[in-house]
């Protein structure tokens, strides 16, 4: 039913409910004794039966493209399968049922579970001790930064409140910085997308706190010079931040601790498998060397003599959320890393760059390719070769809808004009990548015979191209916006 | 090879050849010599799905799950077996941010019902689709009265859940703001000197209905206090409580922001869980967050998409006021799915049977005579009450006998020695709250 179109609300009907509770027992207590308390305005939720809503949503899921739909290869975001044996261990009745605030003799299995992982992650990694608990990887960006900026106020540096960031990074970074109450100095890229020596050298001074990046960068490109960009920056003071966005790369392959780097954060959504959950929950695990360990958020889990405890440290920089982060999250991350094991997780890495680099190859001949050369788990184009028939990088994505596959990322990085991103991760086999190849061709050779069907594109989807002007305009963001604007 | 990849012998040499290498090592050739990780990782061997069930059984046993009678921003509240069957669909559950709105309906669409939906609970006008959960919300809320004010000053009370408050402390800290506490009397907010501690210097003002104790406050004139001298008033709510309280709206709040845990989501060990955060319209274009605006496609046909994107990080960058992406949105369904189906009738029945039950329990450990009355304000769900028997005591008892509960608040705070929180909710039985009396009555020291 992809031409279901109702609301959830447009169902309801006066005195229909989708639940049965227990009968009241202590009558005597009434919620009238409230008084002044009580809510006076109408409540417009819907009135609907159990039925209805399992249809309703049944229906709506009909028009998501999901990773199980077909593949996904949409550029920096690691779109790999989220195995079902972790939703089935992450659903376990004895990890969904306990209170954060229980006693730590009562979760011992979720402090265990929970300390294990951090350990998995420092070997993976290279750095000497992780947090788990930041929500997500811009979460763990912030809760880095916090740790950066706690590191030079304990040794009494106060000026240090400046962060590079290269100008081919994500938005993110720069806002993390700006939250965390620093100044973000941009620094320019070569042509290749890598940090330039020179740029870096001259914006070094005493008053930088560190610097941020993305390893291989938004290119897919790993920094040739990131010994030496690590020896500069720790002379002059200042701290390495890696942003994990990228890290499947690297599975296998090195570790960003090895490399100069002093903190970064893992998006367990991405490389670890878990589900993005059309934009979460994910998990933004916080790794740091050992002279920065002390900093790291509270609470902590700990462990002494096999028993596991919780630690509220005073030197910690605080706590950045409510209570362990997103527990269920590092259930099914643990489980895929212990599927894995040490044997295949190793493969990760060189997979997933095999893939990248097989796609990039074949589609070189149709699509601009602006750096040659091996990249590592993603590729970058910058639009077709023949723009001549005016079709862009957007028709080029929405096109491939119709062909059953998600889109790419498009117009990042910003330093090409038609961005086009693909990650195809090490999930993909030859033969999904190779049907993806020719589709890819079979779009390019359609722009030059038929570029009004690119770009009327998509044209087997639940619904066509959007008028983003009028929802921007109108500003219908609810039900209520929405009855109104039809009474008019 | 292994499950999750699928790469055969014959596909990886075609693969090599067509790139003309012979190892896919070379593909690694940039990276420094220093920087390889030449070793195997140190970490355990794979395990088959056998041998992986297996080890979280034994996990799972060392976890003692417990009749739950604490809350304190986390409530054992019944989830129907229709939101694990829906969130569990590989189509909501697998799929990213919806960017590509022609193949991300089912996305876009449950947003702006959630959307829908919270702000009636909240009586504001504009919901975001999500925040990370309560305390970040709350966080959130602080640097959007900031942006609003441009005031470095944040006047909030003591009477805030203390998680939220830390995370406030934490985030104004490195952000350069200031935080001012309103104290306490009689388990509640004291707003007797609300207008001279209300400065032209303060931002906004940071409460909470219902509170650290459970008791329900009374914001009546705070909202004008704090409106004259051009701040602006963030309300934290127990939205599950507000299809029966006054809510924020009512209340004159300019931001509404908390947990969405109560709604649906298991307790988890805390998470994930859900921040809510919804505004007066006049301050949409300063909420941080993902927004879902209804619109039409090409056809006519109505549609939903992302809009008012140019508040957000990976447009403003370094401007932009808050560094949130995407959060919870999956968290952002179970709570559509629970309220379609319990609707308002449910959610209110929900909020009786909840307080019918701790009023029940508060009396009858009084009744005991062991238990004593400390504030003389209104709670619904949960209770602060005070007894002399020894904190390590009632803990043993009562994990002796299944129960977590009588939270003791001096975890929280020295100054609340003495005082424990208990919450019910609509899940617990009288036979359940029955036994609970007898073994805290039955304690002798």
């Amino acid at each position: 039913m992809v031409n279901y179109d109702k609301l959830i609300f447009e169902w309801s009907a006066k005195g229909r409910q989708g639940f049965e509770l227990p009968k009241p027992v202590y009558t005597a207590y009434t919620l009238n004794d409230l008084g002044t308390h009580r809510r006076k305005s109408e409540l417009l939720l819907p009135e609907v039966g159990e039925l209805d809503v399992l249809r309703h949503y049944t229906n709506l899921s009909h028009k998501n493209h999901g990773v199980e739909t077909g593949f996904y290869p949409l550029g920096s975001c690691t779109m790999k399968y989220n195995p079902k044996i972790n939703e089935e261990m992450a659903s376990l009745p004895s990890f969904n049922q306990i209170h954060p605030l229980q006693s730590a003799g009562d979760v011992q299995g979720a402090l265990k579970l929970y300390h294990e992982l951090q350990g998995m992650l420092s070997e993976i990694s290279g750095l000497a001790e992780f947090s788990l608990n930041p929500f997500a990887g811009s979460h763990g960006e912030l809760v880095g930064l916090m740790i950066m900026k706690a590191y030079h106020e304990k040794k009494g540096d106060f000026k240090r409140t400046k962060v590079l960031v290269p100008d081919s990074a994500h938005g993110t970074n720069p806002a993390s910085v700006a939250v965390c109450g620093m100044q973000v100095i941009e620094i320019a890229s070569t042509p290749k997308g890598t940090v330039d020596l020179e740029a870096l050298k001259a914006a070094l001074s005493d008053e930088i706190a560190g610097i941020m990046l993305t390893n291989p960068n938004t290119l897919g490109i790993f920094e040739p010079d990131i010994m030496e960009i690590s020896r500069l920056v720790h002379q002059a003071g200042g701290l390495l931040y890696y942003d994990g966005a990228n890290l499947n790369a690297l599975l296998g392959m090195a570790r960003p601790g090895d490399m100069g780097f002093d903190i970064m954060h893992i998006n367990l959504h991405k490389t670890f498998s878990t589900p993005h959950g059309g934009g979460g929950p994910g998990s933004g695990p916080v790794g740091v060397v050992k002279h920065l360990r002390e900093f790291l958020p509270n609470p902590r889990v700990k462990v002494l003599d096999g028993t596991y405890y919780v630690e509220h440290s005073k030197d910690a920089l605080g706590q950045i959320g409510g209570f362990f982060g997103n527990f269920k999250v590092y259930l099914r991350a643990y489980a895929y890393i212990r599927t894995l094991g040490k044997e295949h997780l190793k493969m990760v890495g060189p997979l997933a760059t095999i893939n990248a680099n097989y796609i990039k190859e074949q589609l070189k001949s149709d699509y601009e390719l602006p750096i040659e050369g091996h990249c590592m788990h993603e590729c970058v184009f910058d639009g077709l070769k023949d723009q001549s028939t005016g079709v862009k990088t957007l028709d080029v994505a929405k096109r491939l809808l119709d062909f059953g596959f998600h889109a790419p990322t498009i117009y990042f990085p910003l330093l090409f004009h038609q961005s086009i991103m693909i990650e195809p991760t090490e999930v993909e086999s030859k033969q999904t990548i190779d049907t993806f190849i020719q589709a890819m061709r079979q779009i390019a050779k359609e722009a030059k015979e038929q570029p009004e069907l690119v770009k009327n594109a998509p044209h087997s989807t639940p619904i066509s191209r959007v008028d983003e002007v009028y929802a921007a305009k109108k500003m219908i963001l609810t039900y209520k916006d929405y009855l109104e604007e039809q009474a008019k | 090879m292994h499950k999750y990849l699928p790469h055969t012998d014959h596909d990886l040499r075609e693969m090599l050849a067509f790139l003309g290498i012979s190892d896919i090592k070379e593909l690694f050739s940039s990276i420094p010599k220093a920087a390889r990780f030449d070793r195997e990782y140190d970490l355990p061997p794979a395990m088959s799905e056998i041998e992986l069930r297996r080890h979280f059984q034994e996990l799972a046993k060392l976890n003692d799950a417990k009749i739950v009678f604490s809350g304190l921003g986390a409530y054992d509240h019944y989830d129907p077996s229709v939101l694990s069957a829906l969130v569990s669909r590989q189509e909501f559950l697998t799929s990213y941010t919806p960017y590509q709105p022609e193949v991300a309906q089912g996305t876009l669409q449950y947003i702006f019902e959630y959307q829908s939906m919270i702000t009636a609970l909240t009586g504001m006008d504009v919901s975001n689709a999500s925040m990370y959960d309560g305390p970040t919300a709350a966080a959130e809320a602080m640097f959007m009265a900031e942006g609003i004010t441009k005031r470095k000053r944040i006047l909030a009370s003591k009477s805030l859940f203390p998680h939220v408050k830390n995370v406030l402390q934490t985030y104004a800290h490195f952000k350069g703001l200031a935080i001012d506490w309103l104290d306490v009397v009689d388990g509640a907010t004291d707003f007797s000197q609300l207008k001279e501690r209300f400065t032209e210097e303060h931002a906004g003002l940071i409460v909470q209905k219902t509170n650290v104790f459970g008791v329900i406050e009374d914001f009546a004139g705070v909202a004008d206090i704090v409106h004259e001298q051009g701040g602006v008033l963030i309300v934290y709510a127990d939205i599950s409580a507000l299809a029966v309280l006054r809510t924020p709206g009512e209340d004159g709040a300019d931001i509404a922001v908390g947990d969405c845990q109560a709604l649906g989501i298991p307790l988890a060990f805390g998470g994930p869980y859900l921040g809510y955060m919804a505004v007066k319209k006049s301050h949409v274009r300063k909420m941080p967050g993902r927004i879902c605006g209804q619109t039409f496609d090409k056809n006519g046909k109505r549609s939903f998409v992302l809009t008012l994107q140019a508040r957000e990080q990976h447009i403003r960058r370094e401007k932009a006021n808050s560094n949130i992406c995407s959060n919870q949105s999956l968290m952002a369904l179970y709570v559509t799915i629970y309220l379609s189906l319990l609707g308002k009738d449910g959610l209110t029945r929900v909020n009786e049977l909840s307080y019918q039950g701790a009023h029940a329990l508060f009396d009858k450990l009084l009744a005991t005579g062991k238990f004593k009355k400390v504030f003389d304000k209104p709670f619904l769900k949960e209770f602060t009450i005070e007894t002399m028997i020894p904190a390590d005591l009632i803990q043993k008892a009562l994990r002796d006998n299944g129960f977590f509960g009588a939270y003791p608040l001096c975890e929280i705070d020295p100054d609340y020695e003495n005082l424990y929180n208990f919450a019910v909710t609509e899940k617990r039985s009288a036979e359940e709250i029955d036994r609970l009396v007898k073994v805290l009555g039955g304690l002798s020291w």
